[in-house]
């Protein structure tokens, strides 16, 4: 995975709440077995209405979206992600998050910002009436506006991750030897599958 | 401290356990189909890695087949070079199976519990978000992406925090004809969407004790649709005596598993982060107007007056107006089927609502069951007649016309009554309007040809008139 430590660039106002993964990557789309090739296929749905934001050229490649509550509600698919990295979103900010795809979202380093309500009611503000241009620093958890100076959570060891360039895969298979003692003493005593 | 049926679960699964880090959890039990995998097998490929044990997975195929008589064949060329992915990966990496006709293929959810692999505490995977299904024999089961995927695959385990712990005890008796799919949807639409976002839950109260697993899988397997991880039953005689003599049961062992399985009960006194009581003594038949499963209210009521852009944005796609009421909605298309409602209990009583009866003639009804076991068993009970013979088309196993992505789809503009777990914009298929119900109220609505109550169908002792 490559580093990340900084997220600058124009923010795209998407003022809904509760996007489910349905809307991000209908189901249609997922038969592909690669990859890639979702990004042109992401918020398909809500392309079809002029107005839709993502229409618009300016954002077009933008790395920073910010939308209401509950976002990626729904399904499991990593497709979800993958679609909306491939747009070129590296960074979202809402008031929060559904589980899974925050999961997801850490597997392909795709950044979660969750802000209040306030914030995210004046960053939209901002962002529909202006372009809004936003700095991410991840090291110092510090997202700024030329108006918002605003802290971010940041789990430890998702930060050292991403800055670190590190996968998760990586970490647990270094322990390795740990996870199969600890298997092989579990068997006949909370596992018994065809025993 | 005592502790609750997930604290127990949990920390026997904790590999490892640093400051700073998520827990190294390890997983029991991964199941796979063909839409989440393949590039869980690339990342083995790509890394040189190889599978940490081969038995602790198995596949099959659901999303992306027909259920025409005639299934092998894939017209799109897509799904049909996905199913063959899945053919080609498991082959390399020696994963178990089963195809069509193999006699256990089948949505994963349905598979799993068959054939007796999901078992009392243990953690259950699945790169699908309604593996909560299985939390309904007291595993904590949950829906992971293609990347945790692989790293299930290599090495057995995921990274993760422990989530918090809700408790919703359902107390009370249902009425005739109502069901664990409308206490489920009652939840829902009661704490929202987002409302156990990060939470586990654990279902308690008589009304769980006096369910059949098939009810028990139907409430779990909605856990999602209100946010939560993951939902789970605590074991009881009934999850026993499910479980005995299946393929994967315990068999020598037998005893001590049903002991091991005893001790995970919550204690008395334990605590949870939330707790929630829902009476279902007066609860009607459930029914959901708009375009997430929150928005659903008792079928006598009337659509609400919210007043909010979600609320506002769903009425305009469904098609529907505020404060008009649900029942005798029209209805083009009807669905039983799913992880949800695709059990032989869901069979049956459809079966015996439809009996002697037809389905209105400008509905379009198909049945679905969940596996080639389901489809055996309805079979054997004589259920696939009695549904043809009503007008309604009993289909081959798959999740169909769930999610729109195979060949069952509810044509763009049409209104379907369905018995799965999502009403999501286009769910079933471009521009189609999806109501959620049990499938007692889908099959009554399909023989009105609207929304009704199934209620009517039923004497005092709940048995179909
Ligand atoms: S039946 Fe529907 S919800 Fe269940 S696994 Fe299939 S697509 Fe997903």
């Amino acid at each position: 995975m490559n580093t990340i430590k900084q997220i600058n660039g124009m923010a795209i106002p998407m003022n809904m709440t509760d996007i489910d993964t349905d809307i991000i990557i209908p189901a249609q789309y997922l038969t592909s077995t690669s990859q890639k090739g979702y990004g042109k296929h992401a918020f398909t749905r809500l392309k079809t209405d002029p107005d839709f934001v993502l229409n618009q050229n300016k954002y077009q490649g933008a790395p920073i979206l910010i939308t209401g509550s509950n976002f990626g509600c729904g399904s499991s698919r990593e497709h979800a992600v993958w679609a909306i990295k491939e747009l070129g979103i590296q960074a979202i900010i809402a008031e929060s998050f559904a589980d899974i795809f925050t999961n997801n979202a850490k597997k392909n380093g795709l950044l979660l910002i969750k802000q209040n309500k306030e914030t995210i009611a004046k960053l939209m503000q901002q962002a529909e009436s202006d372009e809004l241009i936003i700095n991410i620093d991840i090291e110092s958890q510090i997202l700024k506006t030329h108006e918002i100076n605003s802290a971010f959570h940041i789990e430890t060891f998702f930060k050292h991750c991403l800055i670190n360039g590190l996968d998760e895969l990586d970490y647990l298979m270094s322990n390795i030897n740990l996870i199969s003692s600890y298997k092989k003493q579990q068997e006949n005593k909370t596992i018994f599958l065809n025993s | 401290m005592n502790k609750n049926i997930i604290d127990k679960v949990w920390e026997s699964h904790i590999v490892k356990k640093t400051q700073g880090h998520p827990a190294i959890l390890a997983i029991d039990f991964c199941l796979l189909h063909e839409v989440t995998s393949a590039q869980a097998f690339d990342t083995l490929r790509n890394k040189g890695l190889s599978v940490y044990d081969t038995q602790s997975l198995l596949a099959t195929v659901d999303h992306s087949i027909p259920t025409r008589k005639n299934r092998h064949e894939i017209f799109d060329e897509s799904a049909k070079a996905q199913v063959q992915k899945l053919r080609d990966n498991t082959k390399e990496f020696n994963v178990p199976f089963y195809d069509m006709d193999s006699s256990h293929q089948g949505i994963v959810h349905v598979v799993g519990p068959e054939l007796g692999i999901t078992q009392p505490g243990m953690t259950i995977v699945c790169g699908d978000s309604h593996t909560a299904t299985h939390g309904a024999f007291g595993a904590i089961a949950f829906g992971i992406g293609t990347s945790t995927v692989g790293h299930v695959f290599a090495s057995g385990c995921l990274l993760m925090d422990k989530p918090k712990t809700m408790q919703v005890d359902f107390n009370g008796k249902f009425q005739p004809g109502v069901s664990a799919k409308d206490a489920i949807m009652k939840l829902i639409a009661e704490i929202g969407i987002g409302g156990a976002n990060g939470h586990i839950i654990e279902y308690t109260g008589d009304a769980v004790e006096s369910m059949s697993m098939e009810s028990r899988m139907t409430l779990c397997n909605m856990s999602i649709e209100c946010g939560a991880v993951a939902g789970l039953c605590a074991p009881d005689k009934t999850t026993y005596g499910y479980i005995k003599g299946r393929k994967y049961a315990p068999k020598k062992q037998w005893d001590k598993a049903v002991t091991y399985w005893e001790s995970l009960k919550s204690e008395e006194g334990c605590s949870y982060d939330k707790t929630i009581n829902i009476n279902i003594n007066n609860l009607e038949p459930m029914v959901s107007w708009g375009t997430n499963p929150q928005q659903a209210i008792e079928i006598d009521q009337a659509i609400p007056n919210n007043q909010d852009d979600m609320s506002n944005n769903a009425l305009d796609y469904v098609k529907l107006s505020i404060n008009q009421p649900i029942k005798n909605t029209h209805l083009d298309w009807a669905f039983v089927g799913s992880c949800t409602n695709g059990r032989i209990e869901d069979m049956r009583i459809t079966a015996a609502i439809l009996k002697n009866r037809q389905v209105a003639e400008h509905i379009t009804f198909y049945v679905v069951p969940g596996s080639e076991q389901v489809m055996a068993q309805a079979e054997s009970e004589g259920l696939i007649d009695i549904i043809n013979a009503s007008g309604a088309e009993f289909r081959m196993p798959g999740c169909s016309m769930c999610l729109g992505m195979n060949d069952d789809k509810v044509p763009e503009g049409s209104r379907c009554i369905s018995s799965t777990n999502r009403n999501f914009v286009g769910r079933q298929g471009t521009g189609s309007i999806t109501h959620l119900a049990s499938p007692a109220t889908v099959a009554a609505s399909a023989i009105a040809g609207k929304i009704v109550s199934p209620i009517n169908y039923f004497n005092k002792t709940g048995e179909v008139l």
